[in-house]
């Protein structure tokens, strides 16, 4: 491989007493990829990406992101990732502009950076107007672009994403996955989970996930070829059909 | 909300007894025992709800609990006090609101020494005997000297609210964020953990010092409440004491994990750190182990400074012991909210 990794799991585990959430996974992200990380709810997607953002210990398995290792360097590695949640995130009794300036902040961002990228990303979200608006007053979709955004603020080399387009219309979807391309095309790695397949078809390579292991693992392309199937959905159906765990 | 309590409370929390209900058995029914009871029945403490003949009924008001105290007057009282130059009356209390009887009874006690002084200020007036010498017991009230009673509970009230808005604000401020779910964002971002409790902490330690000035305010204007120390002691006091009490909020929002979780703590903790911090009952009646809790409730420390500064005006000197404890809490609870909050489980 030629491209320098962002991400590299090895045997990445976590319990929760008896129950294995994430069972024993390897794999590599390179740099700038879209990587999707597909499963059905319960597989342990979500668990997977807390660990290697930092937000979870992993009981056993290492792994090292955007070039720093999660056991000991945890908190360099956050400074150089970002985070989107399944839930969202930023502060809804917080104005836009408050918001980002309250995360810029976090970051180290120095108030004369904050200012042109709180300008640049209000004009790329055509949030122009709406600066001074209660996040919680814009619409879902919005919000997940401004949460994405944000979580962008600080230029990460790999950014997390967790179910950013849940709940969201088709249109605003489409325009998601433009900001997607747009930072993958600046280098940053990209880390997505979806339950939406022709989202998969986006990814450059995609994973699935099914009992907390990873089942299969390569391009879209390759996937549907390799199940002898249509779509990236059969593919997902019939492989998640095996999960024997309950949701 | 606070500032409604302050006003409101100490009129209501008040330990002066008024209106005690009296019943007299008069067995004598004589001058002497007529005056007593006019002098009873004027007074604003009493009210005289019987007037009778026999104990017996009256114990029946008692049991009944339409009345706190009996004034037994025997037979021949007046005959014995004028022959015998002493004469006994009982004092029946019906101890189930004890504090309204037992002073009651104290106030009764006091209106009959009262009624004994006169009469013999009769007898002096009579020529021919020499004065007798009359014991006077005068009492002086250091610091209070009216014994106005809100000068003593104000100062705890406001401590109290400001106690309220500091441990139950920040007890359910991190626990809110972690029921939106913000909280994940802050922990994925490299922000240090003292920075985060920090930032936490300042907004409220603001708004207490804030509430704690307009109570002061509002004490003043209402009950011509004045400090006697200096306010830079108090706030000064204040401020350390706020520290501690935000730091017990935080501790216990990073054990909870939701908004109703914590406000149950929080008010648990708040029920047993006023009622054993002396506000309202005297630190030294308690059992001994109730004492002894009482030295770790950091409200008891602030209720002690409030009135030291405020009615005896003493100065930062001569709170130096309570900064010294008041310090240690906050060190420790802020210490322990910070280890226990972690950002990665």
């Amino acid at each position: 491989m030629n491209f320098p990794l962002s991400i590299e799991s090895i045997n990445l585990t976590k319990r929760f007493g008896d129950f294995t959430a994430v069972d024993s996974i390897s794999f590599q992200v390179k740099k700038g990829e879209i990587f999707g990380f597909l499963g059905a709810n319960g597989a342990g997607k979500t668990t997977a990406m807390r660990m290697l953002s930092g937000l979870s210990k992993p009981t056993s398995g290492s792994a090292v992101v955007a070039g720093y290792n999660l056991e000991f360097q945890s908190e360099k590695i956050k400074q150089n990732i970002g985070y989107m949640s399944q839930k969202f995130s930023l502060y809804e009794d917080l104005k836009v502009k408050e918001n980002i300036r309250f995360y810029g902040g976090i970051y180290g961002l120095t108030d004369q950076q904050i200012k042109e990228k709180s300008e640049f990303m209000l004009h790329q979200l055509n949030l122009g107007g709406s600066a001074n608006t209660m996040v919680r007053s814009l619409p879902l979709g919005w919000r997940q672009k401004l949460a994405f955004s944000v979580a962008m603020l600080h230029d990460p080399s790999v950014i997390f994403l967790d179910e950013p387009t849940g709940g969201v219309d088709p249109v605003t979807r489409r325009e998601f996955w433009q900001l997607i391309y747009s930072a993958a095309d600046r280098g940053t790695t990209v880390f997505v989970t979806t339950h939406y397949m022709d989202e998969a078809e986006y990814c450059d390579r995609v994973s699935i996930m099914v009992d907390g292991r990873i089942e299969a693992l390569d391009t879209p392309v390759n996937l549907v070829n390799t199940y002898k199937v249509k779509t990236m959905a059969d593919v997902f159906v019939k492989l998640a059909r095996k999960a024997t765990r309950g949701e | 909300m606070p500032m409604v309590q302050l006003l409101i409370l100490p009129l209501a929390a008040d330990y002066e007894v008024r209106n005690v209900r009296i019943t007299v058995v008069d067995q004598d029914h004589s001058t002497y025992t007529r005056q007593l009871v006019d002098k009873i029945s004027a007074s604003a403490y009493f009210d005289l709800i019987h007037y009778g003949n026999s104990y017996e009924e009256a114990l029946q008001f008692i049991e009944e609990d339409k009345a706190e105290l009996i004034l037994n007057i025997p037979p021949l009282f007046e005959k014995q006090l004028l022959t015998e130059n002493t004469a006994s009356l009982f004092i029946a209390v019906n101890a189930i609101n004890g504090v309204k009887a037992n002073l009651g009874g104290v106030y009764l006690r006091n209106i009959i020494s009262d009624f004994n002084q006169d009469i013999r200020m009769d007898w002096i007036q009579s020529p021919g005997f020499s004065p007798r010498p009359i014991i006077q017991i005068s009492a002086l009230n250091w610091f209070n000297p009216l014994l106005n009673y809100q000068y003593f509970m104000v100062p705890g009230i406001l401590v109290i609210l400001v106690t309220m808005v500091g441990a139950f604000l920040s007890a359910l401020n991190i626990v809110k964020e972690k029921e939106v779910g913000t909280i994940e964002q802050i922990n994925v971002t490299p922000i240090r953990k003292h920075q985060f409790i920090l930032g936490k902490l300042i907004p409220f330690w603001i708004l207490g010092l804030i509430v704690l000035g307009i109570g002061m305010v509002l004490s003043w204007l209402f009950y011509g409440i004045v400090s006697e120390g200096s306010l830079g002691t108090v706030f000064t006091f204040a401020a350390l004491y706020l520290l501690a009490v935000l730091g017990l909020g935080l501790l216990v929002s990073t054990y909870s994990q939701t908004q109703q979780q914590s406000m149950l703590i929080s008010f648990f903790f708040m029920m047993i750190f006023v009622l054993l911090s002396g506000l309202y009952t005297a630190i030294e009646s308690m059992p001994m182990w109730a004492q002894i809790f009482a030295r770790f409730n950091p409200v008891t420390y602030f209720i002690e400074v409030m009135r030291m500064v405020v009615l005896r005006g003493s100065s930062l000197f001569d709170i130096r012991y309570h900064i010294l404890v008041v310090t240690l809490f906050a060190i420790v609870l802020n210490g322990w909210a910070i280890l226990n909050y972690k950002k990665r489980v």
